[in-house]
């Protein structure tokens, strides 16, 4: 298999919701060997910070791979700054353990907001495995859905459920579990990728009903290798290293609550970070 | 050699060299560098290195050099020192170590060389002649002067290499197989190479600016660096068999322990890789000018009695923490850490809190830690390694106030590239390989450093990488396994 060293440049940048971008980046190495349900760790220019990504499609051929990113911090604004043509500094990957595909007849894959872009990879793999793939998509409002025809693609049917009942069906994912088993019966696996607590309601709703749970999580993470041990859950009462043992776990066995106030340990800094950032950003110097 | 040659060779004023002190390091003030994340040990003056050199009394069959890892030819570059010739010395040590800036570093000379220098023995004695520090001196002279001679490089064997990571085995293996005309290429993970030298071992230890040119004297030897680069996931190695002839694989001892105690997932309690990273790789201590952040904490508790210990502690009194405790189960005595780690930390203020271990942390609403309770431990009988074994004392629980944790007790072997390779034999987690040639199970596949000996020291991972390269230029002169 070559071996690239070429550039992590953006061939597309695309808007998909407020805040929320799609890019397709040259990365061939990972194009070539990533698999359903890994990610890739990016550092966007010196001096920024380490994170992770899923991958949300990917082009072997032309060597590509998709991200798709919400604006939420300094790092994801820095890559926000970049244009078509610009160059990522650090790509690297594919990170984690891929999706265990298995020989499944009904699987739900549900993605909240920003998680409908790591579920995509998900429910392609498991249509590809013969699997009848029903795909929810959730969102607060309308405006915050994107890869309507993506889904589509990767999935025998797609269900669309808002809060506000803006588009789809008024609802949360939780409705959405409730309303599939009771049309279809049976279901073997649900895949739920989104918000904390998203996952967290939907793992409780599923335990109720016996439903067997995957859930992707996307904490806070350093070199993404297993050697830092930041991104550690607690799943079925033991510590595990989301980066090398995840990023997909039981959703039945997932302490959401511990992940939660682990996420929110930077949140003074970086509310500190991203004001730098844009001061640095209104004097026109890098920050 | 006959008794005769060694008075021959013995210098006429051995009185003299004996009365020869030690020349202490020079050290930033412990106050002033307590704050601030500059190099710690500023390097002998001209003056010093010269004493220093002189102390050496020309032993026939010399010691140290069996006492170094990589086997310098210490009296060597010793006597070019003391007759001034500095050029002369840096050539010596560059025919045994890559590293020679690194190594006068960070190296436990105490334990290796020092150990077994003769001037150090019997009851007069001033203590064994400074070598590290010699070294040191020489390589940060040949750096001052640039452009130190690229070393010779044989013609093109038509072969190449692959190595996974950029630690100091790594580097150490590149920096032989370049020479004797292999193709060379090393896969990083991370984006900077340089391994534990870069994430690990803090600024004001090893400058980032030294590694950066000692690795940029590989580059120029021909060894290309591919960063970002994941053996095991974006390549296995199996698949880097059909490119490459063949393998070393140093990729570390990355996988941190944890003692598996309650609030161990608190927000705050780190590994002391973790720590360390932040720290270091991303430059939190410049927080917000670099943009990855780490907790500053007031009051620090640091377990472990490690060299990897020590840093973390210093790094921790440097962010600003007006109280930094260090917690090991043990004694003093037993501590693993270098006794000049040891005595900075001491000097810096880190608080020692000996025969101590934490049986739980405790924290807040918010989920962050608070505290530490330890119980007091003591000493039992020796355990397999000849170490006492700490016992707990029933009843001493007691707490400690931490805002901030470092758990640096030990790192296992990175997973990686043992799950990812079919067929290669490890023995917990650990590649097993070869003591001499660092030969795995794998055909063609080489390994050494702390993937396969746990975590040791950087010159340990140097020789290891070194004999792999030995043994890798056989493999691919005869083709025999």
């Amino acid at each position: 298999m070559q071996i690239f060293k070429d550039a992590h440049r953006i061939l597309e940048r695309r808007d998909l919701a407020p805040k929320v971008t799609l890019y397709r980046v040259h990365a061939p190495n990972v194009a070539a060997s990533r698999k359903a349900g890994q990610f890739v760790i990016i550092r966007v220019a010196e001096g920024g910070e380490r994170i992770p990504l899923t991958i949300a499609d990917a082009d072997p051929a032309q060597g590509s791979i998709t991200l798709v990113v919400q604006e939420v911090g300094t790092s994801t604004a820095r890559l926000a700054a970049l244009k078509e043509g610009d160059v990522i500094a650090d790509v690297a990957g594919p990170l984690g353990s891929p999706t265990h595909i298995e020989n499944l007849t009904t699987v739900v894959c549900v993605g909240g907001g920003i998680g409908i872009a790591p579920v995509h990879p998900i429910a392609q793999a498991y249509k590809a495995a013969g699997a009848r793939v029903i795909s929810v998509l959730c969102a607060r409002t309308s405006d915050l859905l994107f890869f309507r025809d993506e889904m589509a693609a990767a999935s025998d049917e797609v269900r669309v459920y808002t809060d506000d009942g803006s588009e789809g069906k008024k609802g949360l994912a939780t409705d959405a579990i409730r309303d599939l088993v009771a049309e279809y019966g049976t279901i073997d696996q649900v895949v739920a990728i989104g918000p904390v607590p998203m996952m967290k309601f939907v793992s409780l709703t599923t335990k109720e009903l016996n439903i067997p749970t995957a859930v992707s999580l996307n904490p806070v993470m350093v070199d993404g290798t297993g050697m830092c041990g930041g991104c550690r859950v607690t799943v079925g009462g033991h510590a595990r290293f989301v980066c090398v043992d995840g990023p997909e776990f039981d959703g039945h066995e997932v302490d959401f609550d511990e992940m939660t106030r682990r996420q929110a340990l930077y949140k003074e800094e970086e509310a500190e970070s991203l004001q730098h950032f844009h001061a640095c950003a209104s004097e026109g110097v890098r920050a | 050699m006959s008794e005769k040659t060694e008075k021959e060779r013995a210098p006429k004023d051995l009185k003299q060299r004996y009365a020869t002190v030690r020349q202490e390091m020079p050290c930033q003030d412990p106050s002033a560098r307590a704050r601030n994340f500059q190099e710690v040990a500023l390097g002998l003056e001209i003056e010093q290195a010269l004493a220093e050199a002189y102390r050496c009394i020309y032993c026939t069959k010399p010691d140290c050099i069996s006492g170094c890892p990589v086997g310098i030819d210490i009296p060597g570059f010793v006597h070019k020192v003391e007759a001034g010739d500095l050029a002369g010395a840096a050539a010596i040590l560059r025919e045994s170590t890559l590293l020679p800036a690194v190594c006068g570093r960070v190296c436990p000379q105490e334990e290796q060389c020092e150990a077994v220098c003769k001037v150090g023995r019997g009851k007069a004695t001033k203590g064994p002649v400074a070598i590290g520090r010699l070294e040191r001196y020489v390589a940060d002279w040949e750096r001052a002067q640039g452009n130190a001679p690229a070393p010779v490089i044989a013609d093109p064997t038509g072969k190449s290499v692959a190595i996974v990571g950029s630690g100091p085995a790594g580097l150490a293996c590149a920096a032989d197989l370049a020479r004797a005309g292999h193709k060379v290429v090393i896969f990083e993970a991370l984006h900077k190479p340089g391994g534990v030298l870069v994430y690990g071992i803090p600024e004001f230890r090893l400058p980032k600016a030294i590694v950066a040119a000692e690795i940029e004297g590989l580059q120029r030897m021909g060894v290309e660096i591919i960063c970002n680069f994941v053996v095991g996931l974006t390549r296995t190695v199996d698949e880097l068999l059909e490119e490459f002839d063949s393998i070393f694989v140093g990729a570390g001892a990355g996988l941190p322990y944890f003692m598996d105690i309650p609030g161990e997932n608190l927000g705050g309690v780190y590994s002391a890789n973790e720590y360390l990273t932040r720290v270091n790789l991303m430059g939190a201590y410049d927080f917000p000018n670099n943009d990855t952040p780490v907790v500053r904490g007031k009051r620090v508790a640091v377990v472990g009695g490690g060299n990897v210990a020590m840093d973390a502690a210093r790094c921790a009194l440097r962010l600003g923490a007006d109280e930094v405790r260090l917690i090991y189960r043990r004694s003093a005595d037993e501590m693993p850490a270098r006794a000049e780690e040891i005595h900075h930390a001491e000097e810096e203020g880190v608080v020692f809190t000996m025969l101590t271990n934490p049986l739980r942390y405790l924290g807040d609403e918010r989920g962050r830690v608070t505290g530490v309770e330890c119980l007091k431990m003591e000493l039992g009988e020796p355990g397999p390694d000849g170490r006492r074994k700490p016992v707990e004392v029933p009843g001493s629980e007691h707490l400690y106030a931490a805002d901030t944790v470092v758990v640096a007790i030990g790192n296992g072997p990175n997973p990686l590239v043992p799950r990812t390779t079919p067929g290669l034999e490890t023995n917990r987690g650990k590649i097993v390989a070869q003591g001499e040639t660092g030969k795995t199970s794998v055909k063609g596949v080489f390994a050494g450093g702390d993937i396969v000996l746990g975590a040791a020291t950087v010159i340990l991972a140097m020789g290891a990488g070194r004999d792999a390269a030995r043994a890798i230029n056989e493999y691919l002169e005869t083709g025999n396994w």
